[in-house]
């Protein structure tokens, strides 16, 4: 019984990192580029619904939309001021840049939110469900984030394939240069993938602060460097590969923890990382790249 | 091209305008510190984090001790001196401490409160030695924060939290079989969790579960208290500051799992957090040196003052760091020195000065330091009962 409950956290757990490595994907495949402030960008979005729930007194509901909208809005200005004026330097300045933000980010909200950890306010207000008289409980945060982990990845995969834009992302990511002579707004396909990804974020943020409710201006760092894990994982750019990778990533690092050594978790995380980058140096879902003579 | 032009104008006119702040800065510094007409005065420096993960201590540290300087250049001063200070942001980290140090000692620094946190701590009381200044760290638990004899402590240390709480467990026949989920990458948490081990044993409290978690992965718990529930512990041991233990006892509940918890003084700070729904640690249990809601004078005197200045509830930091400067006062004037003696005439004055005081303050009453820099006091335990600290 033990183990289904360990089985059931690293699931939830993995779930978590599987929306935060969606955004790493996305932006990764489309532009190229490793956008390290995501992580903050889940804090900001943790701030945002934080304040209107609980200092503003709005509903959960409305909370999860001001924070998508907040970090969506981020996410473009960020695009627009950092990252754009970078697209033809080398990819060495954009991942500094990406880290500058980062901790610009980080230090923004110390300064308007101060050091102090909030606890946050669950958006979630149904109580899970309890199983096999009360041995086993499963968390109205846990099924719900794992319901929007798998909602998220059929509605990101339908969108890339079955529409315009997502069509348009394609093929950016394949060739850029290519998509610009055929017509395709690279500028706007990028900073549409900006804007999906910080709304991501966002949902992530809600969904982090939830289920472990604690909120200060370094909420988001570690769980972003895990879920650039995940993402690399499961293969970076491929979005079935982020869910998995962030699910395997979530169940590695609790049995892990729950039979090996609770203080060695990380380690073995960071080693099966190694492992797997031996064996399939593109990540489980990873596309091996032709080289054309 | 104009576009560069018009960039390099604009960060040109910044560079001005924050040379000139900093001008401004140095000059309204001065002023809060109370210097009085080029006459002498006592310079004290304080570092902690201001900014970082451990932010809270050390901003808690620089209110208390600010606080304290206040009240005493208010009174006339240490022996008819006013005092001078300046607090430098080391964001816990030890070679920032070490930065930090430096920049007060080009300050003229003839005195030290600090570190805020045992790891800068351990970095700093190194080079103090060099110098044989005289430092009183406020909240540096570890042992080796205080290694040297130019060095006191405020607070008590990680072995004797430890061995106390042990202790105070086995006395009050509060549990048998224990759990104990600590931070294994963090001295304070480690350190009490090693000596907490160690006399459970001579006391025949049993230790059923010792889980480990670390700074990078502090946010799920579910493991750990899973664990301890399959063992069947009565009561789960938290060396741990608050805002981690917090999630558990929301975890535990989550669960379905009641037992009863037991903290260090880190807990102290857990009913201030915000948004935190207290209910959560009905029932906790703590050893702290300072309760915001003791009766005496002294405690309802320094909260109003800081709520006042600060606009929060002081936390145990605080009041460590208010003490020390009111320590600093007295072994100063029991040792007589004045601010034209050197830094190493202080420092020997101030140690010898040190070991012959008794004093009485928001931590503890008739406190001894020995010539080890340990402080006599025995930590209180409290019990949180309708979202307040009951004494125990």
């Amino acid at each position: 019984m033990s183990f289904l409950s360990y089985l059931i956290n690293g699931v939830s757990l993995g779930s978590v990192y599987a929306i935060i490595a969606l955004g790493y994907t996305m932006v990764y495949g489309i532009a190229k580029m490793l956008n390290f402030a995501h992580g903050d960008i889940i804090m900001v979005g943790g701030y945002a619904a934080f304040l209107a729930m609980v200092n503003a007194g709005l509903s959960p509901l409305i909370g999860v939309l001001v924070s998508i909208v907040v970090c969506t809005l981020l996410g473009v200005v960020i695009e627009r001021i950092a990252y754009k004026p970078l697209r033809m330097a080398p990819p060495l300045a954009v991942l500094i840049t990406a880290i500058g933000v980062s901790y610009f980010l980080q230090n923004l909200a110390l300064l308007l939110f101060g050091a102090d950890t909030k606890t946050f306010k669950s958006v979630i207000s149904f109580k899970g469900i309890s199983l096999a008289g009360g041995a086993l409980q499963i968390s109205g945060v846990t099924i719900v984030t794992i319901a929007a982990c798998i909602v998220i990845v059929v509605g990101l995969s339908l969108f890339i394939n079955k529409t315009r834009a997502g069509q348009a992302m394609l093929a950016v990511s394949e060739d850029r240069g290519a998509a610009q002579l055929m017509g395709i707004n690279v500028n706007k396909t990028i900073a549409l993938t900006f804007a999906i990804g910080s709304a991501l974020a966002a949902i992530a943020g809600v969904l982090l602060c939830s289920a472990y409710p604690s909120l200060n201006p370094y909420t988001g760092a570690m769980p972003g460097i895990k879920a650039f894990v995940a993402a690399v994982f499961g293969g970076i750019g491929s979005v079935p590969g982020a869910m998995v990778g962030g699910i395997l990533l979530g169940i590695i690092e609790i049995l892990a923890k729950a039979y090996i050594s609770s203080q060695l978790a990380d380690a073995i995380v960071f080693a099966m990382l190694i492992i797997i980058l031996l064996v399939k140096p593109t990540g489980i879902f990873g596309k091996k790249i032709q080289e054309k003579v | 091209m104009k576009k560069k032009k018009i960039l390099s104008l604009i960060l040109v006119a910044a560079m001005a305008v924050t040379a000139f702040a900093g001008c401004g800065k140095k000059e309204s510094a001065k002023n809060e510190g109370g210097s009085s007409e080029g006459s002498a005065v006592f310079k004290i420096g304080g570092t902690g984090p201001l900014t970082g993960d451990a932010a809270i201590y050390g901003t808690a540290v620089k209110n208390g001790m600010e606080l304290a300087i206040k009240e005493i250049n208010e009174a006339g001063g240490i022996g008819g001196v006013q005092v001078e200070y300046k607090f430098e942001d080391d964001e816990a980290d030890a070679e920032k401490g070490v930065n930090a140090y430096n920049t007060l000692k080009d300050w003229k620094m003839q005195m030290l409160i600090g570190t805020t946190t045992s790891g800068a701590c351990e970095a700093v009381v190194a080079e103090s030695h060099n110098d044989n200044l005289f430092q009183i760290t406020p909240s540096g638990t570890s042992i080796n924060s205080v290694k040297y004899d130019n060095a006191f402590r405020m607070c008590f240390s990680d072995p004797a939290q430890g061995t106390v709480s042990a202790q105070y467990i086995a006395k009050n026949n509060l549990a048998k079989s224990i759990a104990v989920i600590y931070n294994s990458g963090d001295t304070y948490s480690n350190g009490i969790y090693e000596n907490f081990a160690k006399e459970a044993k001579n006391q025949g409290l049993e230790i059923v579960a010792a889980e480990a978690f670390t700074s990078e992965s502090n946010k799920d718990f579910s493991v750990q208290l899973q664990k301890a529930k399959d063992a069947g512990a009565e009561m789960v041991f938290l060396p741990m500051y608050y805002t981690e233990a917090s999630l558990i006892l929301a975890k535990a509940k989550e669960m379905g799992y009641a037992p009863s918890f037991f903290g260090c003084d880190g807990m102290d700070g857990i009913l201030t957090l915000e948004n935190f729904d207290t209910s959560l640690a009905e029932g906790l249990m703590l050893l702290t040196p300072f309760s915001v809601d003791a009766e005496d004078e002294k405690t309802q005197n320094f909260v109003k003052a800081y709520k006042d200045a600060y606009g929060e509830t002081p936390n145990q930091f605080a009041a460590d760091a208010y003490d020390s400067a009111y320590v600093i006062k007295a072994a100063a004037e029991k040792a007589g020195i004045k601010p034209d003696m050197s830094v190493t005439e202080i420092g020997d004055a101030m140690k010898k000065a040190m070991t012959e005081i008794e004093f009485t303050g928001l931590t503890g009453t008739n406190i001894t330091w020995g010539e080890d820099g340990e402080p006599t006091k025995e930590p209180i335990a409290v019990k949180i009962e309708n979202g307040a600290y009951v004494f125990m």
